[in-house]
């Protein structure tokens, strides 16, 4: 298929500007060639971009249970709200006065999620999980440097979180040290005392983790790492479980992000924008990046915190995230809320069981909102690996599950339905993922050569690694 | 699987070849099956000390980036360069690929044998 670049030709394309009506200015800087934009009529671009979309799987095609990923269903609604041209046609530097109900939406949003993460103040400056991570921990080591205590150098990381965790605390100068999860896929709580001391900053976990299991020493682990002087920040990764159930705040948490674009269902998978909002509790406050949205006199306006470790982005974050995550939020409600929690674990427990008597379960036991499979009974005796199965699932429409993640189990498939699956998709799901497993035995080459029905076959995965394209290389 | 007799090894599947007093350290045949295609490593620098048991840098596969933990204490007195340029060699050829050289070598007591090493893998699977 061809790129957009290698559509249309010089000259055609679309007047999508207005008469200029004010005078012409010349930069002071011209470029020294002109930029390579697409040559194309709106028809052009409408088939080019309706065929991309035909080649693609997204929620809107069908099941999509990419473990840690939460692609649940999004509303329309909130969609729509978004488009509102109130919110469109916003322009970041006009007057405040004039963009009330923006700094509103921000105030709201800001409070009904304190509520359900248990903090006291609430940022989205960061535009995703990884960049909440980073600034999360810079509040952590604001804090020490504040009361200066410059001894606490290192951060501590189960081996079972993502792999974003011990990067965060290594590009905000910590030393990580990676602590072993006990044969129930927790914290091990022996390792986890060894570790502290008077060097700790912190702790970063996932709760429940990255294998599905509610850790149920979280109460505990929080007190070794307070006891030691350090804090405690939690990744939202999969809050999608608990929200509206348990507050990461009362866990004993001091910090938190939460992905937006995953648990307040607004569109990824794409690479953005999504949200990374931030929560802290009140004396975490003053270092919050700035500036907080704050209520006086029944007007909205912005200030910014004292200690303040600065901005993380330009203006407020992806508001447009924003705009969705409180449709989201005030549509559900406090019930809603709790409600999708619970569905988004008793749909994984329903898969889990339904799949348990064929499959190996990484930990047999009851799961949080998702599941780790290992296939590493299925690979040894007939040769087809996680990566072959879920090549196979490709052929029935379906998108696979995480593979080979979390690093802790051997050859992983994890599985996070959402609770916006229906049942009816999930006896589906499960007759499929049933009849490749006896596919694997009957005939195993038709796994090792899958898929046979997309629009490409089975990717150079290692040739796309090693010589990487990264751009689009003009004549 | 290839667990040539003549080397000693870890429990986090990397091979040591003791050459006088210097030690060779690569990773097994096991550890590059189940890393699947290695694409990238991080190499540590001549000159640093490594410590057994701590990790002296990573291999990336398509899976996953991975840890390459030191089976001995001591100093690196030689980094195979052409390993960044080359990293498919440590698929191709484990035993051949070596990571660093070490020396002098401590800490070489927990290392395995390759009858020991054999039943380890057996029974990581």
């Amino acid at each position: 298929m061809k790129l957009i670049f290698e559509l249309g030709v010089e000259g055609r394309g679309m007047t999508l500007m207005p008469e200029c009506d004010v005078p012409e200015y010349q930069l002071p800087e011209e470029r020294s060639e002109a930029l390579h934009l697409p040559h194309v009529s709106e028809n052009e671009l409408t088939r080019h971009y309706t065929a991309l979309c035909k080649r693609i799987h997204g929620v809107n095609d069908g099941f999509y249970p990419l473990g840690s990923c939460t692609m649940k269903y999004n509303p329309k609604i909130d969609e729509d709200m978004a488009a509102l041209p109130g919110f469109t046609q916003l322009h970041p530097l006009q007057p405040i006065e004039t963009a009330q109900g923006a700094l509103e939406a921000l105030h709201t949003l800001g409070a009904e999620l304190g509520e359900v993460f248990g903090m006291d103040a609430v940022t989205f400056q960061p535009a995703a999980g990884a960049h909440g991570e980073f600034t999360g921990v810079l509040l952590i080591k604001a804090y020490h440097t504040d009361r200066g205590d410059t001894a606490r150098t290192k951060i501590i990381v189960p081996d079972s979180a993502h792999g974003t965790n011990p990067a965060t605390a290594a590009m905000c100068g910590f030393q990580v040290i990676n602590i072993p999860s006990g044969v129930d896929g927790c914290v091990d709580l022996d390792a986890l005392r060894a570790a502290v001391g008077p060097d700790t900053a912190g702790l970063m976990l996932t709760n429940p983790n990255t294998v599905g299991i509610f850790d149920k020493n979280i109460l505990e682990i929080t007190k070794i790492i307070h006891d030691a002087g350090g804090l405690c920040y939690y990744d939202g990764a999969n809050l999608n479980a608990v929200m509206g159930v348990v507050r990461p705040g009362d866990m004993g948490f001091d910090c938190i992000h939460s992905n937006l674009h995953k648990t307040f269902a607004t569109p990824h998978g794409g690479g953005g924008p999504g949200a990374g909002a931030v929560g802290c509790k009140e004396f975490l406050k003053k270092y919050m990046p700035g500036p907080l949205v704050v209520k006086k006199d029944g007007k909205y306006g912005f200030a910014y915190p004292e200690k303040s470790i600065g901005r993380v982005k330009m203006f407020y974050g992806n508001f447009d995230v924003v705009v969705r995550a409180l449709t989201y939020v005030l549509t559900l409600g406090k019930s809603g809320i709790r409600e999708a929690a619970m569905n988004a674990v008793l749909n994984a427990n329903y898969m889990r069981v339904r799949l348990k008597d064929t499959f190996t379960m990484a930990y047999d036991e009851i799961c949080m909102h998702e599941f780790v499979m290992s296939l590493v009974d299925l690979h040894k005796e007939t040769g087809v690996s996680a990566l072959d199965l879920a090549k196979g699932m490709l052929d029935f429409g379906l998108h696979p599950p995480t593979m080979y993640f979390p690093l802790i189990v051997h050859e992983a498939l994890m599985i996070e339905p959402c609770e916006t699956e229906s049942k009816e998709t999930m006896d589906e799901v499960c007759g499929i993922y049933c009849k490749l497993f006896e596919l694997a035995h009957s005939d195993p080459e038709t796994l090792h050569t899958a898929p046979h029905s997309t629009p490409v076959r089975r990717l150079d995965e290692v040739g796309a690694a090693r010589n990487m394209v990264l751009r689009y290389q003009f004549a | 699987m290839n667990i040539p007799a003549e080397l000693k090894y870890s429990k986090s599947h990397e091979w040591v070849k003791m050459d006088g007093d210097v030690a060779v350290i690569g990773i097994s045949d096991f550890a590059q099956d189940a890393l699947g295609d290695v694409v990238f490593i991080n190499l540590p620098a001549e000159g640093d000390s490594v410590t057994a048991g701590e990790s002296f840098g990573d291999v990336e596969s398509v899976k996953a980036v991975s840890d390459v933990i030191c089976p001995v204490s001591g100093t690196i007195c030689e980094v195979n360069e052409a390993l960044a340029d080359a990293p498919e060699t440590l698929n191709s050829d484990p035993y051949g690929a070596w990571i660093i050289k070490v020396s002098p070598v401590t800490d070489t007591e927990a290392l395995l044998d390759a009858a020991a090493y054999e039943a380890h893998c057996a029974q990581e699977g």
